[in-house]
């Protein structure tokens, strides 16, 4: 009984390496994620379920696109923006990628200062990762707006494939809710960081669990995430 | 019954549990703690920022065809498998959580290949039915 006890706080038995180790890692009787806290494993499953919905989006996109008679419309010249007299193609999308790039930058970092329990540089940090993820949001808006004045709907546009409106308009707007909400937990973990909750292990609002600095790195998981399925939108939506 | 008094006790009882529990049996104790060098992250945010320029630089030239779409695909996998690896720790963890992640969205593909038939299909139908377009 003893035993078991001590297998579920973490203690890690010798395994062999490769699959040997991830066959002993999920046979009976086993944690299966050994040294892995269950708030990280969660996350991770909840990012797993995620891809497939991001996967489901892209897949239906596709679909679309192979399938449609009428051309598509070319992406290129769609997003391209008028600075200083010429079109510039795809700008805007460049910024916004370069700006979800940064914000994943300094959350790496402020997931760094956290465990070094440095909590002015961590909550800092945190507060610029939001500020960049607020930004994109807003570009976003203004990108949004743009389309729709220029007669994009969810069911035709001016330049070919219906379809592209419904796509354009479910992919980014799901990828958009999931930034802002990344901002909003942003702003309350960056705020428990500034409090000192984590080095205190004060209750957390909704689990009454205690926090620690590893709820920054979960965080960071998230907003990571949300950088990484951008990097697959921008692929195949926004440059194929 | 024991698991959950082991759950509820708060952190710093774990710790403690931790090093008790090393120090006594002689396990070895894997520390969950992801500490990296800040330069570390540095170089990747940079590389991220030059695959990201290199990939815009492709629609920016008008590259066209197969080479348009291979450095497209080259260029988003290895952004991808940067921010997997070292932003989200993927390399640092341990096997049996990698491959539980890893390894589900690959099946992905077999969606993505049935749903390219399905499409090519619809499509030929839809060009013997409607013609081939307006």
């Amino acid at each position: 009984m003893a035993e078991t006890t001590l297998t579920h706080i973490g203690r890690t038995e010798p395994r062999p390496a490769g699959w040997q180790g991830i066959a002993a890692d999920w046979s009976s009787d086993q944690r299966a994620f050994k040294n892995v806290s269950w708030g990280k494993a969660m996350m991770w499953i909840f990012l797993l379920s995620d891809t497939f919905i991001f996967g489901c989006f892209l897949l239906s996109y596709m679909t679309a696109r192979i399938s449609t008679r009428v051309p598509w419309p070319n992406p290129s010249e769609v997003f391209a923006l008028r600075i200083g007299g010429s079109d510039i193609p795809l700008i805007l999308i460049a910024i916004m990628t370069f700006v979800l790039i940064s914000s994943s930058g300094t959350m790496a970092m402020a997931v760094n200062f956290g465990y070094r329990r440095d909590r002015r540089k961590t909550a800092v940090l945190m507060l610029l990762t939001a500020a960049l993820g607020a930004t994109f949001v807003g570009m976003q808006a203004f990108e949004w707006t743009k389309l729709i004045t220029e007669g994009v709907r969810p069911w035709g546009n001016p330049w070919g494939a219906a379809q592209f409106g419904a796509s354009f308009f479910m992919i980014t707007g799901f990828h958009g809710t999931h930034v802002t909400i990344g901002v909003i937990f942003l702003i309350i973990v960056a705020r428990k960081v500034w409090r000192g909750d984590y080095d205190v292990g004060r209750p957390g609002f909704f689990t009454s669990r205690r926090g620690r600095y590893e709820n920054v790195e979960i965080m960071g998981l998230y907003w990571h995430f949300v950088d990484l399925v951008w990097v697959f939108i921008f692929a195949f939506f926004y440059l194929w | 019954m024991a698991e959950a008094t082991a759950n509820g006790l708060g952190q710093h009882a774990l710790d403690s549990a931790h090093t008790h529990d090393a120090t006594t049996t002689g396990v070895t104790t894997a520390e969950v703690h992801q500490e990296h060098p800040i330069k570390l992250y540095l170089v990747v945010w940079a590389w991220l920022f030059i695959l990201s320029t290199c990939s815009y630089l492709v629609d920016y030239f008008g590259l066209h065809g197969y080479l348009r779409w291979s450095l497209i695909l080259i260029f988003m996998i290895l952004k991808a498998g940067l921010i997997v690896a070292i932003f989200m720790h993927m390399a640092w963890e341990r096997l049996a959580l990698t491959y539980a992640i890893i390894l589900p969205p690959v099946l992905v593909l077999v969606f993505v290949t049935m749903m390219v038939f399905e499409a090519d299909y619809t499509l030929l139908t839809r060009m013997a039915f409607f013609g081939a377009g307006p």
